[in-house]
C-alpha cells in the first residue's frame, strides 16, 4: 500500500521548463514514476521532452488537473514564487478534487510566506504539503516506483521500513542502512529542514501506523524546535510498530543555524540531548551514529518478532 | 541577520513605536556632542553589540585583558560620566553570557535621553514553528532575563498567536495590555504600540523583534528602551535596505566569505575539518567524530550538485584553518556526483599542498567514478565506505580519539 503516493500516482511538476524542473523530472521520469506534465505560466500550450516522452505544459493548476487528473504536484519554484505555487495547487486540488498531494522541494523561502501558504493549506481539507526545503517522498516500486523529489532513486529497493526525516542526504544514508540489512522501503519522506513546514514527523507516523506494508519507521531528526518532542509523546501513545530514532546535531554550538533555517539552537531549546531524551523515555530504539540504523533496526525487528 | 539596537529604534521610530531621543555615536567626542544636543540630564550610554545580556556585561582592554568596567549599559548622571563610560566602552572587549568568553570589541555606542519609569515590562514577537504563526510574548517582568521567568514564573508570562488570515486583532491587543494590568492611557498606548509593532515585524521580514525592558512611564507613556531586531535572511531578495544595515564586524569573516559562494559554513573549535553535502549529514559527520573521540573544526554543506570551483572553494576554507589537523570529506551523492567532489579535491590539494592527513568517503551517485580519481591520483589519502570507518580513521590518523 505505502503511504500518501502510490507507484502508478499521476504528477505534475510546477515550473517544468525551468532547469531544476527539467533536470529532475528526467530524473523522476526515468526512475518509473507517472508524471503527467507540468505548469509553467505563460508557457501553456506546449510540449516539453524529458527522457526521450512527451509532456504537455500548461499556464495554470486548474487548467493542468482537469486536463490530466494529477494527484500530485512537485514544486520546484525558485524561492520568490514557491509560497504563491503551493496556494495555487492547493487551491486547484482543493476546488477540483478535494484531495491532492503537494511536494515542495525548493530551498530558501521567507519564514512569513511559509506562515501564510501553511495556514492556506490546513484551511483546506484533504490538502497535503510535504517540504519544504526537502528531498521529496518516494514509493519505491515492483518497476521503479513513484519518486517524487531530488532523491537519488537507484538507493530505493521496494520494502517494509518507512522513512521520515528532516534533512535529504540523511534520508539517503538510512535508506542504505535498511539496504544493509536486507530491508528495503514502504514510502521515504523528506519533511525539510524549515521552522515552518507542511507535513510533519506525527502525521508520517500515524501514516504508517495504519499501512500495512509499513512494520517498522526509521525516524531522523535535528537540532531546532520540539517536533522531535512531540512526535516522541505521540509515539508513546499511538505506535505499535517499532521506531528507529536519531538526531543531527549532538555538537551543534547554540545560536548558530546549521545549514537549513530551521537546525538553531535558540534560548537554550531544541538541543539534541533533549531529543534524545525523549526518544529514549517513548521507548524509541535509538542509533547515536548514522551508521548504526541498520543494526539497530535488525535488533528492532528481531525483538518485534518480524525478523 | 542581526541589527544593532539603534538601528532597531531606528526602525520603531518611523513604524510608529515610540522610544527615546537617541544618538549613534563612535568617538567619545560624538558622545559628548550627543550629550549636549539631546539636553536631558540623565542619559543611558549603551555599548551596540549583536549579543544579549550587555547591561550585565563586562569591558576588558583588548591588550592587556584587564577588567575596565563593570556593565555595558550604564546610567550617566553628567557630561564628565557620558565622557567616562564612552571612553570605557568603545575600542574595548564587551563580555558578556551571550557573546563567550572572548568577548565582542564594541565600535559603536547609542546614547539615548533618560525617562521616568514606573514599570518595566518584557515584550517579543517570533515565529512559533509548532503553532506555525506569529507568537507575541508579554510579561510584567521586565528587565530580567526571560527564559528564568519562563523557568520559575510561567503564568507571568502571556502569549497571543495571530492568524495569518486575519491579522492581529484588536480584541488581541487589548487582551494582551490588560493581563499585563495596563489601563486608560497607557492601554490605549500599548495597544497602538502593538499593532505598529506587528506591522513592523511582517513588512520587515522578522524573525525576532525583543523588546526587554518596555516601559510605562511616569505619565502613562508606553516606551521601547531596547530594540532586538533579527531579519528571516530567506526575504533577503526583497530587503536591499538590509545590506546598509549588515555590520560585517560582527560576522565571522570565513563564513561570510563561505556565503557569498553558497556554501554554509560555521566554524568550530575543533581540529578536524568537515567537507559534507547535505546540513544533515553535515552536522551528523562532527556528532561521530566526537563519538569517535574526535573534536570537528567546522560545520560545511556544499549543498546539491555544487560543481568544482565550489567544491574547490570549500577545501581551501577547510584548509586555511590553522587549527586544522585532519580531514574529513564525507558525501552521500543525491543531486552530488562523487567524482566531481574526487577531481575539486584533488585540484585543491595540488594547488594548496596538503599537509593534513586526509579521509574519503563517496557513497551513491558516481562513487566508484570518484573513488577511481582518487585511487589512480598521488592523493595521499584513505577511502574509506561508511561515515563511522570515516571518523575512525580521521581521529586515529591525528593521534586522537579513545
Amino acid at each position: 500500500m505505502a503511504i500518501w503516493v502510490q507507484e502508478d500516482s499521476k504528477l505534475l511538476i510546477q515550473g517544468i521548463t525551468g532547469s531544476q524542473g527539467r533536470f529532475h523530472g528526467e530524473k523522476m521520469v526515468e526512475y518509473g514514476t507517472n508524471l503527467v506534465g507540468g505548469v509553467t505560466p505563460g508557457k501553456g500550450g506546449r510540449n516539453i521532452e524529458l527522457a526521450g516522452n512527451e509532456f504537455p505544459v500548461f499556464n495554470t493548476m486548474m487548467e493542468a488537473i482537469n486536463q490530466t487528473d494529477a494527484d500530485a504536484s512537485v514544486i520546484y519554484v525558485p524561492p520568490p514564487f514557491a509560497a504563491a505555487a503551493i496556494m495555487e495547487a492547493t487551491d486547484a486540488f482543493h476546488q477540483i478534487k478535494g484531495e491532492g498531494v503537494i511536494v515542495c522541494i525548493t530551498e530558501g523561502i521567507p519564514t512569513l510566506d511559509m506562515v501564510k501558504a501553511v495556514a492556506y493549506v490546513n484551511e483546506r481539507e484533504g490538502i497535503r504539503l510535504i517540504g519544504p526545503n526537502c528531498p521529496g517522498i518516494i514509493t519505491p516500486g515492483d518497476n521503479g516506483g513513484c519518486k517524487i523529489g531530488i532523491m537519488p532513486g537507484h538507493i530505493h529497493a521496494k520494502g517494509r521500513i518507512g522513512i521520515v526525516s528532516k534533512s535529504g542526504t540523511l534520508t539517503y544514508e538510512a535508506v542504505a542502512q535498511t539496504m544493509s540489512i536486507g530491508e528495503g522501503q514502504s514510502t521515504c519522506i523528506g519533511i525539510g529542514g524549515d521552522p515552518v513546514n507542511g507535513t510533519g514527523f506525527i502525521d508520517c507516523l500515524s501514516a504508517f501506523e495504519t499501512d500495512p506494508q509499513t512494520v517498522a519507521v526509521v525516524m531522523i531528526g535535528e537540532i531546532g524546535g520540539t517536533a522531535e518532542e512531540d512526535a516522541s509523546e505521540w509515539a508513546a501513545d499511538n505506535m505499535s510498530k517499532p521506531i528507529v530514532g536519531f538526531v543531527a546535531g549532538s555538537t551543534a554550538p547554540p545560536g548558530k543555524r546549521m545549514g537549513h533555517a530551521g537546525a538553531i539552537i535558540s534560548g537554550g531549546k531544541g538541543t539534541a540531548v533533549e531529543k534524545f531524551a525523549a526518544f529514549e523515555a517513548a521507548g524509541i530504539h535509538i542509533a547515536r551514529d548514522p551508521s548504526e540504523i541498520g543494526a539497530v533496526l535488525k535488533v528492532a525487528l528481531e525483538e518485534s518478532g518480524l525478523l | 541577520m542581526n541589527i544593532h539596537e539603534y538601528q532597531g529604534k531606528e526602525l520603531f521610530r518611523s513604524a510608529g513605536v515610540k522610544v527615546q531621543e537617541g544618538v549613534h555615536c563612535k568617538s567619545v567626542e560624538e558622545a559628548l556632542a550627543a550629550y549636549d544636543s539631546l539636553g536631558s540630564k540623565v542619559v543611558a550610554v549603551k555599548s551596540q553589540i549583536h549579543a544579549g545580556g550587555r547591561g550585565k556585561g563586562n569591558l576588558y582592554c583588548p591588550n592587556s585583558g584587564d577588567l575596565l568596567m563593570e556593565g555595558g549599559v550604564k546610567i550617566a548622571f553628567s557630561r564628565d560620566e557620558v565622557e567616562t563610560y564612552s571612553e570605557n566602552i568603545l575600542g574595548h572587549i564587551l563580555v558578556t553570557k551571550q557573546t563567550g568568553p572572548a568577548g565582542k570589541l564594541v565600535s559603536n555606542i547609542y546614547v539615548e535621553a533618560g525617562c521616568e519609569i514606573a514599570h518595566e515590562y518584557y515584550l517579543a514577537l517570533l515565529v512559533d514553528r509548532e503553532e506555525k504563526q506569529v507568537l507575541i510574548m508579554a510579561s510584567t517582568e521586565g528587565g530580567m532575563d526571560i527564559e528564568e521567568v519562563a523557568e520559575e514564573t510561567p503564568e507571568a508570562i502571556h502569549k497571543i498567536w495571530v492568524n495569518p488570515s486575519t491579522g492581529l486583532l484588536d480584541s488581541q491587543k487589548e487582551d494582551l495590555g490588560i493581563s499585563l494590568d495596563l489601563s486608560g492611557a497607557a492601554l490605549e498606548d500599548f495597544v497602538d504600540m502593538i499593532g505598529c509593532l506587528y506591522d513592523l515585524f511582517v513588512s520587515n521580514d522578522c524573525s525576532m523583534v525583543e523588546i526587554n525592558p518596555l516601559v510605562r512611564t511616569k505619565s502613562d507613556e508606553i516606551v521601547a528602551l531596547d530594540a532586538k531586531v533579527g531579519f528571516d535572511e530567506n526575504a533577503s531578495f526583497r530587503h536591499k535596505e538590509w545590506e546598509d544595515l549588515r555590520d560585517y564586524s560582527e560576522e565571522e569573516p570565513t563564513e561570510t566569505r563561505a556565503n557569498e559562494v553558497g556554501l554554509s559554513y560555521v566554524k568550530l573549535d575543533g581540529d578536524i575539518g568537515c567537507l559534507v553535502n547535505g546540513a544533515g549529514l553535515a552536522m551528523a559527520t562532527m556528532d561521530v567524530i566526537k563519538l569517535y573521540g574526535g573534536e570537528p573544526a567546522n560545520f560545511l554543506d556544499i549543498g546539491g550538485g555544487a560543481d568544482e570551483a565550489k567544491v574547490q572553494e570549500a577545501f581551501e576554507i577547510i584548509l586555511e584553518d590553522p587549527n586544522v589537523k585532519g580531514i574529513l570529506v564525507n558525501i552521500f551523492g543525491g543531486i552530488q556526483r562523487c567524482d566531481i567532489v574526487a577531481k575539486a579535491v584533488l585540484a585543491a590539494s595540488e594547488k594548496m599542498g596538503l599537509q593534513v592527513p586526509l579521509v574519503i568517503r563517496l557513497s551513491g551517485t558516481m562513487f566508484e567514478e570518484g573513488r577511481a580519481i582518487i585511487d589512480s591520483s598521488d592523493l595521499d589519502c584513505t577511502s574509506v565506505d561508511t561515515l563511522a570507518e570515516g571518523a575512525e580513521a580521521i581521529v586515529g590518523l591525528i593521534g586522537g580519539g579513545k
